[in-house]
């Protein structure tokens, strides 16, 4: 295959040839080298036709030869791992590679959706705002469709990714963003002072320009000193050369985005690497030497495949060993661009001409021509042709006002640089513009950044090199390392000589921003309708919003806007960049954080004891409880839940509540903390105690609840629900730490130490005496009920904290113990209950038997209500300050129209109910008037034989026995509820104090 | 962002979790006996001033003090000074009740507490 | 008078090359006085002038705007539209609005592609649906269009999200079929091209530096193109709500915050509606364009910067990850923050300012976009009229003194949880 490459120079180049490789492109099987990019390796296979645009499917071939490229992107790869939007340039070329042109149908050859160019006198910038109007439903039912799948550009593969990605973390004292002579000569200072470093390159290869270019350092080929360097860098411990590495993003206190793509080279990364790495790198400095971007020059049918930046057509021919075309010729406003000569004819590549805008030419350019046997014009190209997709001539409008027609199959076009000026915008500071560059070069830069080389808008070599020696060296300094430097490499003295050059005018479309196909004509039609701020352009015409980020047309439309407003470019506006300066991957920012691993899985100590025990398990939060033991035989889950609550209150059951938050307050001022923590009062609570606490927000408004008992004197036991552990561990602090200072306490977050069973029913003590130490005394007058103390466990002493509270409204206790022995004793409680029919149950049960009893949970804790609502408003102490005690009695407060927590009983026992339905006066018509409340927690109650509700209603306390209407209407239900006291069952709570 | 904790060092922003403002002080609620009418002057004037701490904020467009807590670490809640126009941190400072007891309470009596009022 | 837009007009300009078309709106020079003057030229402060003028006959109107016409938040947000909210107050305003965006092409005859895609948030738990039932319900019975969906129903709705392995599996949705996106840019241009049209003076370029008052009332505004007296102010300047109340002396229940957003590259259609990942912070619609358009969660610390950090980025990311596991290799363009006023209870406040004469439209959270035509109607009746619209009647400066706060997601005094 490699044999058959008609535009491969027999020499040359950094390709490894003795390394053949074929891929695909359109299914068609095309050969190259190692070394090749997919865009290179086209090149030398005379590929030209590679991509259709957005909007007008014009014919487009390859631009650049780099990060910037605007046209020639592929769909890379099949299956699962089919990309869109991949740039071929910048596309590593593997073995058995396959790449597909998009945005056309049914081929690249004959897109018939090129009949968009007929249409093209209609289809100017921003013409969709001025139709497809009427009527009014056609846009979503037939406008719109249309437009979106006309519009998008590659398909991307609609299943998961099976490839992995990571993130890591990276520290340095300087990190140089582009591994060109500025980069690594900025590295090398660095580095031999001293300083920790690391050199990002994108490309798969480090030397910038120097790979590409036949330049001399030090007086020798410049790839001798690039080897050179790079093995010095390779030798020191503390410098780091990263390649196939980009800087994407400055964020702040000097921490840097940087995206590796690890393994995009090969067809399928290797078994247990990651595709893709996204590196926070910290660094003190950052060096941005990312060099410069050339722009092109705006003319008719400029996008016409064969047309190519100058510097490409020097990559291909010098890097790549591949002739962009056979007879080519240069059209240029610079001394740069003249390069491009002396790269073909080294190579053997016949020039046809050279077209030099520039007013004056220097005479020794125009001998070179003489000497090369090419015609040197001056003037402008204003057109070119050949055909439908080709490229053979180019029409050259003469200085004197003549036109000229010269052969060529490829025209490189250089007008000048643009200083890649991405990352030091990042910070949103704006850019300024240089008038002897005509470019934007970094204004302020973000704090810690400094740029160099042509970043910096030093355009020569041997600029480069001093510039990226005297940035290492100054960053080294500015991190501590004063150690040497060494000597900066040296280039031969160059002048940048320009003369701006923007836009021919000419007949035919000429494109500023080819991806989106924006034209010099849109530019300046959005100029007339008034869109002539520089971001009024780009959000009209979408000039710079399509995958290079305006990378090759910013500028230029800039300019056109500037010269049609009649306004200096500084005075027209500014380039801006926003982060991420490459794209990249979701997958990599995502790194891990996907399917089963996006969070983090909470067990409790006792959860493989419930999985054996069959059971479902719930998410709460990061946490999996069980939801539900299954017994064999029950056919619903509500089987299961019916089964647990009747075996709880008939006789004992167990579960597991680990998951509530735990906290340790002790020192000589817990409880007057507490006081002010607490709604109602715990410093006078007994030590042996336990008390139910509610605790406010500062806006009055409940935060959380729990059980807090006093171990004691100084010593108390807060216990938290499971959502809130966290934000009251840290409300905790806060008060402790910054509100009151002086109080002699301290907090501690024991949830992780301790394993917590609620272990209920009448037949409760019976277990536990079967568990617990003979000498613990826990009869109702040795253990009454709301008492708390340290117990002993029966063989062996484990200490355990037990409290005699309950959720369920049962004889109750809650059994702590450490938490290595949670497995054991959910197993030792099966084992000691198994006589008295013990049986674990579940979060459901826990549900039911609490809203049974009628206590609120993260329902009616729901950040909207006050402990009034909740029918907790007489816990409220008159005598303490304590955290929203002012709030709490604002007027809309207290008010007595307010929704408060009642009981909801269906009329008609056999009704479901479901919670979210809303409480209406029976037979009022739903709106806004008659909606007085919602019905919060709904379950299904065993005893009482029906479905039980808790809501938040109206003036509700006000109205138990009145029945009312619950409307559901997205379940398509309405029925009569009453309207009664939350407390369904036990009211009198004789069963707990048992 | 990168925030120097006292006690850590230099950690990444994720680390922390935010207050805001700084600079209110809490007013002292301690109620009256017997307690205040709610309609009464005092009263609202009590509202209005927990108003102002609970719901005004500075959102000052340049420096500001502002609370941190350092939850992914030490759990020391820290006053970082920050630019909110540049994101920089110029100052870290642990909040005053970090560690140990500074100060001792002062006497909880009815008359010394009649006497702070 | 600009020709009316239609296709017709466009192709008798494409036969002059576009060379006759006139500027979209008048870009004005500041008069002396005006009746009233808006601060801020974004999608509300356009909006309220366009209501000034064509609802209440008041076209002595300016529009001041400090850079260029929806450079803040109208021109930084993800585009969608929606009126699934819970709390009175909440729901027959954004229906409003809501209603208002379903005739805004054909009020504005500017089309600004106002798509009901529907959007669908996810279900993760119990308590979850428990709380999208009672918002469905509340929507259902103030009229306006709710659909609760079981996990079957989502999956054969939105087949390609992650049903198989995930770490909080979709047990359902809440559907609003009218929700859905717009383009933001057009909905700016739309109303600066009406507004113009009735007579409004849009003036860019022109930075408010001071407010000048008289014995309690506004009098006129110091601005950077001179003093411009006025008869009445309104501020919809959201995000800087904070800083041009200063000018008057008013300290404000609201805290600016940075949004992060972020498109992709261009794709083919991959995502038909609007989804929201209830267990995450993810939002994501796909734009006409074919960028997968998406946010999350402020980055939660006090800024003016318009720009965001990192661990958001990862935490939105990883949020889109975990239910659509296919977008991996879909590559992020472009990042960018916007500043939210973020008010104490999540909630705007439309309201008359302490100072006479001074309105205030501030406090909008990350729920401006949506609320741009209803905002710009309300405001302009409470400027008007001096008295609120009545279905804004609850968004009051001192609902906060009061304890008549409207707080959806019930976090409380903390901005940057809401």
């Amino acid at each position: 295959m490699s044999g058959l490459q008609p535009y491969r120079l027999s020499k040359g180049g950094v390709i490894d040839r003795s390394k053949p490789l074929s891929f695909a492109f359109d299914g068609k099987n095309y050969g190259g080298f190692a070394g090749d990019t997919l865009a290179s390796a086209l090149v030398a296979n005379g590929v030209r036709l590679v991509a259709r645009s957005f909007k007008y499917h014009r014919p487009r071939g390859i631009l650049t030869a780099g990060s910037e490229e605007p046209n020639a992107l592929v769909e890379l790869r099949t299956g699962a791992r089919k990309e869109a939007n991949t740039r071929m340039t910048v596309t590593e070329l593997y073995d058995g590679l396959e790449a597909a042109s998009q945005n056309r149908w049914p081929s690249l050859k004959r897109d018939l959706l090129a009949v968009n160019q007929l249409a093209s006198p209609i289809f100017v910038a921003g013409f969709y705002y001025k139709t497809f109007m009427w009527p009014a439903k056609f846009w979503e039912a037939i406008y719109e469709p249309m437009i979106r799948r006309a519009a998008g550009l590659g398909d991307t593969a609609k299943l998961a990714d099976p490839d992995h990605y990571e993130k890591a973390w990276a520290h340095c004292d300087v990190l140089i963003a582009g591994a060109g002579p500025a980069g690594i000569a900025a590295a090398l200072a660095a580095g031999r002072a001293g300083a920790r470093v690391i050199l990002a390159e994108e490309d798969f290869a480090a030397g910038g320009r120097l790979l590409s270019e036949a330049e001399e350092i030090n007086g020798k080929p410049g790839a001798e000193w690039l080897k050179k360097s790079l093995g010095e860098l390779d030798a020191m411990d503390n410098a780091r050369v990263m390649t196939r590495s980009a800087v994407f993003g400055v964020y702040d206190g000097g921490t840097y985005g940087v995206i590796e793509r690890v393994n995009d080279h090969l067809p399928v990364p290797p078994a247990h690497q990651p595709r893709h790495r996204l590196i926070r790198v910290v660094a003190k400095r950052c060096i941005v030497a990312m060099g410069a971007i050339e722009r092109p020059v705006v003319f008719a049918n400029n996008d016409r495949p064969g047309v190519m930046m100058a510097s490409a057509v020097r990559s291909y021919i010098g890097r790549f060993g591949a002739a962009p075309g056979k007879n080519i010729a240069l059209f240029t406003n610079n001394n740069d661009g003249w390069k491009t000569v002396d790269a073909a004819m080294a190579a053997g590549v016949n020039i046809s001409a050279v077209i030099d805008a520039r007013e004056e030419l220097p005479p020794e350019l125009l001998a070179r021509g003489k000497a090369g046997n090419f015609d040197v014009l001056n003037g402008q190209v204003s057109s070119v042709d050949g055909g439908h997709d080709g490229l053979s001539k180019v029409e050259v409008r003469l200085a004197g006002g003549a036109v000229a027609r010269v052969d060529a199959d490829c025209l490189a076009v250089s007008a000048g640089w643009n200083p890649a000026i991405g990352l030091t915008c990042n910070h949103r500071s704006k850019p300024e513009w240089r008038e002897d560059i005509s470019a934007f070069a970094p204004g302020i830069c973000p704090d810690g950044m400094i740029v160099a080389g042509a970043a910096n808008g030093d355009l020569t070599l041997a600029a480069c090199l001093s510039g990226g020696h005297k940035a290492g060296t100054a960053a080294a300094r500015a991190c501590g390392h004063t150690g040497r430097n060494g000597t900066a490499a040296k280039a031969a003295k160059e002048t940048y000589q320009h003369t701006p050059l923007w836009h021919v005018a000419g007949k035919g479309k000429a494109f500023v921003d080819q991806q989106h196909d924006v034209t010099a004509s849109d530019v300046a039609l959005a100029n007339r309708e008034g869109f002539k701020s520089v971001e009024h352009l780009k959000r009209y015409t979408t000039l710079g919003m399509a995958t290079d980020q305006g990378k090759t047309s910013n500028v230029s439309g800039l300019a056109i806007m500037a010269e049609v407003s009649g306004r200096t470019i500084p005075e027209t506006g500014t380039t801006m960049y926003r982060p991420p300066y490459v794209p990249v991957s979701i997958g990599a920012f995502a790194g891990h954080h996907r399917d089963e691993a996006f969070h983090a899985i909470r067990l409790t100590p006792s959860h493989h004891w419930a999985a054996e025990q069959g059971a479902v398990f719930v998410d709460t939060g990061l946490w999996k409880r069980a939801q539900w033991y299954p017994k064999p035989g029950e056919r619903t889950w509500l089987e299961s839940v019916n089964r647990e609550v009747l075996t709880v209150r008939n006789g004992v059951g167990f579960c597991d509540v680990t998951t509530l938050g735990k906290i340790d307050v002790m020192g000589p001022d817990a409880g007057s903390f507490l006081d002010r923590v607490y709604i109602n009062t715990f410093s006078k609570l007994a030590v042996g105690k336990a008390r139910y606490g509610l605790m406010l927000r500062e806006d009055g408004i409940v935060m959380d609840d729990g059980t807090t008992s006093r171990l004691s004197d100084d010593h108390y036991f807060m216990t938290t629900t499971t959502a809130k552990a966290g934000p009251v561990m840290q409300h905790l602090e806060y008060c402790r730490q910054v509100l009151w200072p002086e109080l002699d306490v301290q907090v501690t977050s024991a949830s992780e130490q301790w394993a917590q069973f609620s272990i209920a029913g009448p037949k409760t003590r019976e277990v536990l005496r079967e568990l617990l130490d003979p000498s613990e005394d826990i009869s109702n007058e040795g253990f009454p009920f709301m008492g708390a103390r340290e117990v002993k466990l029966r063989d062996g002493g484990i200490i355990c904290r037990l409290f005699r509270i309950s959720f369920s409204g049962e004889l109750a206790f809650e059994i702590s113990v450490p938490c290595a022995y949670g497995d054991a004793m959910a197993r030792n409680l099966m084992i000691a209950g198994e006589p008295f029919g013990i049986i674990p149950y579940g979060t459901e049960a826990l549900g039911v038997m609490r809203i049974e009893k009628g206590h609120a949970a993260g329902n009616e804790l729901n950040g909207m209500t006050t402990a009034g609502d909740l029918g907790l408003g007489g816990m409220m102490a008159k005598k303490k300050d304590y955290i929203g005690r002012v709030m709490a009695g604002r007027e809309e407060m207290v008010s007595p129209d307010r929704m408060v927590m009642v009981g909801i009983k269906p009329v008609n026992r056999l009704d479901k109910l479901y919670a979210g339905g809303h409480v209406i006066p029976k037979g009022a018509k739903p709106g806004a008037e008659t909606d007085q409340g919602y019905v919060t927690s709904v379950c299904f109650s065993p005893m009482l034989g029906q479905y039980l509700g808790l809501g938040m209603v109206a003036r509700g306390r006000e109205r138990f026995g009145e029945i009312v209407t619950v409307c559901d209407p997205l379940r398509g239900k309405t029925y009569d509820c009453e309207i009664c006291n939350p407390v369904f069952y036990d009211p009198e709570g004789g069963r707990q104090r048992g | 962002m990168r925030i120097n904790c006292p006690y850590c060092g230099e950690r990444d922003a994720a680390e922390f979790s935010y207050l805001g403002d700084a600079s209110p002080a809490r007013p002292d609620a301690t109620p009256n006996d017997p307690p205040l009418d709610p309609a009464s002057d005092e009263a609202k004037a009590l509202r209005a001033k927990y108003h102002d701490y609970v719901y005004l904020r500075d959102n000052a467009a340049g420096f500001m003090k502002e609370s941190w807590y350092h939850g992914g670490g030490c759990r020391a809640w820290l006053t970082v000074e920050r630019n909110t126009v540049t994101h920089e941190i110029r100052k870290v400072e642990a909040a005053p009740g970090v560690g140990a007891t500074v100060v001792k309470p002062a006497p909880k009596t009815a008359a010394a507490r009649k006497a702070r009022r | 008078m600009t020709p009316k837009y239609s296709v017709f007009s466009l192709v008798k300009n494409a036969f002059s090359g576009h060379k006759n078309w006139q500027k979209t709106w008048r870009d004005a020079k500041p008069k002396d006085h005006y009746d009233v003057v808006i601060v801020g030229g974004g999608g509300h402060g356009l909006a309220t002038a366009y209501f000034l003028a064509k609802e209440f006959g008041i076209t002595n109107v300016a529009v001041l705007e400090k850079g260029w016409i929806g450079s803040g938040n109208a021109g930084r947000n993800t585009t969608i539209i929606r009126s699934n909210y819970m709390l009175p107050g909440n729901t027959g305003f954004y229906e409003l609005s809501m209603k208002l965006w379903e005739r805004m092409e054909q009020d504005l005859n500017y089309n600004t592609m106002v798509s009901q895609r529907g959007i669908i948030n996810l279900i993760h738990s119990d308590p979850q649906r428990d709380a999208f039932a009672r918002r469905g319900n509340a929507m259902r019975i103030n009229g306006i269009d709710a659909e609760l969906l079981d996990g079957v129903q989502v999956r054969r709705m939105l087949p390609f999200l992650n049903y198989d392995n995930a770490r909080f599996p979709i047990q359902g949705g809440l559907v609003q079929r009218r929700g859905g996106t717009a383009r933001h840019d057009a909905v700016v241009w739309g109303y600066a091209h009406a507004a113009s049209e009735l007579g409004v003076d849009i003036i860019q370029n022109c930075e408010v530096t001071g407010i000048r008052r008289d014995k309690g009332r506004v009098t006129a505004l110091e601005t950077s193109r001179g003093t411009i007296s006025a008869g009445k102010v309104g501020l919809a300047v959201a995000g800087n709500s904070s800083r041009v109340a200063a000018m008057a002396g008013l300290r404000l229940p609201i805290e600016s915050h940075v949004l992060q957003a972020f498109v992709t590259e261009a794709i083919k259609p991959l995502l038909p509606n609007v989804i929201t990942f209830g267990a995450g912070h993810f939002y994501v619609s796909q734009s006409d364009k074919g960028s997968l358009v998406f946010g999350g969660d402020i980055d939660g610390y006090n800024s003016y910067a318009q720009r965001g950090n990192l661990p958001v980025v990862e935490d939105v990311c990883e949020g889109g990850m975990a239910i659509m596991p296919m977008i991996g290799r879909i590559r992020l363009l472009r990042s960018w923050g916007g500043i939210m006023d973020m008010s104490m209870d999540g909630t705007p406040i439309i309201d008359k300012s302490p100072v006479d004469g001074l309105y205030l439209n501030a406090g909008w959270c990350y729920g401006g976009f949506k609320a741009t035509p209803g905002s710009g109607l309300v405001f302009a009746h409470l400027i008007a009229k001096d008295e609120p619209h009545h279905e804004a009647a609850r968004f009051r400066l001192d609902r906060f003194e009061r304890g008549a706060m409207i707080d959806e997601k019930g976090q409380g005094a903390q901005p940057n949880l809401h």
